[in-house]
């Protein structure tokens, strides 16, 4: 079946297999290799982009619903200047990302969160990330790196070691 | 080095993988995109879907028939290459005769395409004829059905002192007591799964795999496929976390090379989670028994742990009981000490290194052990802990079971954890909480441990550094990044040895071409090994360059000075003599401005630390929340806290999940009923806090960093303080234990138990 499908701006028509799920599309398709697909049950979030703005999980959509509709990966985040999206530049502040496998799902997510709840509690970003699994951080700078990426004054967990993010190199 | 300087060392440097892993993503396995692997056929497993049977036939006819089928291969493809000869329990590429777990592989199908390939893998056709299985510790022991039969028994190996002997050890003891628990079996879950994609040209196999060391992968993919190591080339692309689960390379990813020397294509595999959740090793699952005795004023004088190690049906680690016997007696000096292991097969997926591998175990044991102790005398636990940690003038301190801790000071991290966490505080809340009889519970749990990291210190690590005539660098290292931050750690040991920055400092891993010798990235061995090798190449390239600076100068080595700060040469006290790094590298000639040097270090070395968890449970429903972890990790000299932290985290995560949430759990057929994340209980946002980290940093002597290893000492401290915290919660109610994970079913069980025979031995 023939689609239309907006990635990152970039408009894209292919014949598709009616089969073929949202996420494979973006990275077979479109070439777009940053979403990652880490389950078979839609549990673990690694696929997370927008659609239409919103967060979905590009594993639980056929290609065909996304027909008409905009999609944006991480690779679409930064602008065109190359400057980093503010939940981007969080992310590497504040040491969000270890191995990287999660990463552009949780950014997606986080994106979807602030738009709905631009001063979340970490409560809030807590829930709000339930359905994104990362094996590596154990959340804790994911956390601190949507709640830095929503602005400041809010309630953070305190290390005694950490007067604050790092230094870049 | 020559001049002062503010030093990079110790300092948070953010991570220079990060941009490019956030704007365009990682390269994973199933990210390549290279010419090599233009048209690649896809590998598609054929499975078994039952725990042990015998294999009477496979019919691929019906599959070779569907469209876009290239081949379908078994073992009996792969001929003499298949078996692993002369061994007592070989472990095939591919089952024949026998299958002994559910997600054993059994075939392979090749197809031009994704979808395709999952239709024609449910079309070929494997008659099984099944047999008992056997699951779970006594089944395994009982021996009436072997998965081995011509070894005679499931027993693999026995080791340590003799099981159930030495009771005159607790003689002197005023209390003395036992129990039985599992440390339960828990799935790695790496979020990128097993991956591996492989060419076949000219003789020689290229394989892209999915792994924390391609040397070894190197090693194991040539010595399986009967080739010269020299015709095998492994590349780790971006790996998406491992820990420990990708260790050298899985029978799979082996197949799958094969497979591309058959199909006259190249093949690519990426597995799928539900694959993964059975197919890919499992850690832990061991069933402890401890025993542990004491004076009434809080001296414990004797412990011993007999245990029994499932590793599944192949033994693959078959040395994870050494390593939970080698760390038997913890942070504590306790005089008598005997631990006795069996390692037995069953009918489950195989067990392997996970995150800590050994060494956790040994800790919830015998952490367990003297919390039960301090319950009985009546002592509070972390005067327990006070009184029996090995005290800081004993260092080296030589274990009962023949660890060598290097250097430690245990009661200050208890003490310094217990400051942080308030922990006057927190039992006056927890006293207040009762008295008053609330539904939300207080626990506070504690834990003191002592772990080995880099125990395999004689292999070394490889650090290659190269200065080019731009002035750049290239750092070629033997170890083998999947989170951790090399890139970023090894270019801040180059700006501080030669004053060139980071920035134009490139790393290069995980390519056996590249880098032949190597041994990669696992027991926490990263840092202390290939870090100390990278910082011992550098300085031995500044030093060549001091000759060559001097030539160019001329003037005598002596005088020729490094200014770290601009990463120029001069002749001291001369200005007008600078010469940069590039002019120096130029001056090398076709040598080349570099050093390789392959670090040994003499011992490994032991990190400790204490943890306090704060957990709160619903005594109505059972359910625990963890709501604070506080811990000390004393990983000796941090070359960055930032990186050191985030292991931390990671770390505390993992070990929380297996004393909450994470459990594998199989029927008595064997049959898998954690098989995809929906069913198995990965840890969430939602159910951990923000960790509190207290620095603390005892160095060693062991390697020039000193450093000791970061990666898996979060996980050894955490499970059993979490565990010991949901205990504590509901001990005023009578409840002595509760196995891990401590889910509300088991929590609330244990509180109603405790509630009948507390109103029985009322009566
Ligand atoms: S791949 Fe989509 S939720 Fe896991
Ligand atoms: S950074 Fe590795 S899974 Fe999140």
């Amino acid at each position: 079946m023939k689609v239309e499908i907006t990635v990152n701006g970039g408009q894209l028509a292919t014949d598709v297999e009616d089969r073929m799920l949202l996420v494979h599309y973006v990275r077979d398709v479109a070439g777009l290799t940053a979403t990652n697909v880490g389950c078979d049950t839609s549990s673990c979030g690694a696929c997370t982009v927008l659609l239409d703005g919103e967060s979905v999980k590009s594993c639980t959509l056929l290609a065909v619903q996304a027909d008409g509709h905009d999609v944006t990966t991480v690779e679409g985040l930064a602008s065109a200047d190359g400057q980093l999206h503010p939940v981007q530049q969080a992310f590497r502040e504040q040491h969000g990302l270890q191995c990287g496998f999660c990463t552009p799902g949780m950014v997606m997510a986080i994106v979807s969160l602030l738009r709905e709840n631009p001063h979340p509690t970490e409560e809030q970003v807590r829930s709000g990330l339930e359905g994104n699994l990362c094996r590596c951080t154990g959340y804790h700078n994911i956390v601190r790196a949507a709640l830095a990426a929503a602005g400041p004054a809010h309630p953070r967990g305190q290390d005694e070691d950490r007067p604050g993010g790092g230094v870049a190199p | 080095m020559d001049g002062d300087r503010a030093s990079v060392l110790g300092s948070r440097v953010l991570r220079m993988e990060d941009h490019r892993l956030l704007t365009a993503g990682g390269t994973y396995v199933a990210d390549l995109r290279v010419p090599e692997l233009a048209g690649a056929a896809q590998v598609t497993f054929v499975r078994s879907p039952i725990a042990h049977a015998l294999i009477t036939g496979i019919d691929a006819s019906v599959a070779l028939g569907e469209p876009g089928v290239v081949a379908v291969l078994t073992g009996r493809d792969l001929g003499d290459l298949n078996g692993q000869a002369g061994q007592p329990m070989p472990e095939p590429l591919l089952a024949t005769g026998r299958v002994r777990f559910v997600g054993e592989p059994v075939a392979m199908v090749i197809t031009d395409g994704r979808y395709q390939g999952e239709d024609a893998a449910e079309l070929v056709s494997v008659d099984y004829e099944p047999l008992a299985a056997v699951v779970g510790f006594g089944a395994a022991l009982a021996d009436e059905t072997l998965l081995f039969p011509d070894t005679g028994s499931n027993v693999v190996a026995t080791g340590g002192d003799e099981q159930g002997a030495g009771d005159a050890m607790f003689d002197g003891c005023d209390v003395v007591l036992g129990a039985t628990f599992p440390n339960q079996r828990v799935a790695p879950v790496p979020l990128e799964v097993r991956g591996a994609a492989a060419a076949w040209a000219d003789g020689r196999l290229t394989v892209w795999a999915s792994t924390q060391n391609a040397q070894i992968a190197r090693a194991t993919i040539s010595g399986r496929l009967a080739m010269d190591q020299a015709a095998v080339r492994v590349i780790t692309p971006d790996v998406g976390g491992g820990f420990g689960a990708k260790i050298g390379t899985d029978r799979d990813a082996i197949a799958v090379a094969w497979a591309a020397t058959r199909v006259g294509r190249p093949v690519c595999w990426s597995e799928t989670r539900g694959e993964n959740l059975v197919a890919m090793t499992h850690g832990r699952s061991q069933r402890q028994t401890v025993r542990i005795g004491g004076t009434r004023d809080g001296r414990i004088l004797a412990y011993r742990l007999d245990f029994v190690q499932d590793l599944g049906a192949y033994p693959r680690g078959a040395y994870l009981a050494s390593l939970t016997r080698l760390m038997t007696s913890g942070a504590y000096e306790i005089p008598r000490v005997r631990c006795g292991y069996q390692v037995v097969v069953t009918n489950t997926t195989p067990v392997d290194a996970y995150r800590g591998a050994g060494r956790p175990e040994a800790t919830a044991a015998i952490e367990r052990a003297v919390d039960m102790f301090a319950a009985e005398i009546g002592m509070d636990p972390a005067e327990v802990r006070r009184l029996n940690v090995v005290p800081p003038g004993s260092f080296p301190y030589t274990s009962p079971t023949g660890a060598v801790y290097d250097t430690g000071d245990y009661a200050a991290a208890l003490d310094k954890v217990l400051a942080a966490a308030g922990y006057r505080d927190l039992r006056a809340e927890q006293a207040r909480r009762r008295e008053r009889g609330d539904t939300m519970q207080l626990g506070i749990g504690l834990s003191v441990y002592v772990e080995v990291t880099a125990g395999d210190h004689a292999s070394g690590e490889t650090g290659k550094v190269e200065v080019h005539e731009d002035g750049t660098v290239t750092v070629s290292t033997g170890s083998s990044p999947h989170g951790q931050g090399h890139a970023t750690s090894w270019a801040m040991l180059v700006q501080e040895e030669l004053g060139i920055p980071m920035a134009d400092v490139t790393v290069v891993h995980g390519d056996t071409d590249v880098i032949p010798r190597g041994t990669g990235t696992y027991g926490s061995r990263s840092l202390q090994l290939g870090g100390a090798a990278v910082q011992k190449a550098a300085a031995a390239v500044r030093e060549q360059a001091r000759g060559l600076a001097a030539e160019l100068a001329g003037a005598t080595e002596a005088e020729m000075e490094l200014d770290p700060r601009l990463g120029i040469w001069r002749v001291r006290g001369e200005s007008g003599t600078e010469l940069e790094w590039g002019k120096v590298a130029g001056q090398a000639g076709i040598e080349g401005l570099v050093a390789d040097v392959l670090f040994v270090a003499k011992s490994p070395t032991f990190p400790f630390g204490a943890h306090v968890a704060v957990v709160e449970v619903d005594t109505e429903t059972g359910k625990a929340s963890l709501v604070r972890h506080v811990t000390v990790d004393d990983a000796g000299t941090l070359l960055n806290p930032l990186l050191a932290e985030g292991q931390r985290h990671g770390g505390i995560a993992q070990g929380a999940a297996q004393a909450l949430v994470e459990e594998v759990l199989y029927d008595p057929d064997g049959n898998p009923l954690t098989a995809t994340l929906a069913d198995y209980a990965t840890i969430t946002a939602t159910e951990l806090p923000s960790f509190e980290l207290v620095a603390s940093q005892t160095p060693t002597a062991v390697n020039p960093l000193g450093a000791k290893g970061i990666g898996e000492a979060g996980t050894i401290g955490s499970t059993p303080a979490v565990q010991s915290a949901v205990i504590d919660a509901v001990a005023h109610l009578g409840v002595r234990h509760i196995d891990m994970p401590t889910t509300p079913q088991r929590v609330w069980a244990a509180i109603s138990a405790a509630a009948i025979s507390a109103a029985r031995g009322g009566q």
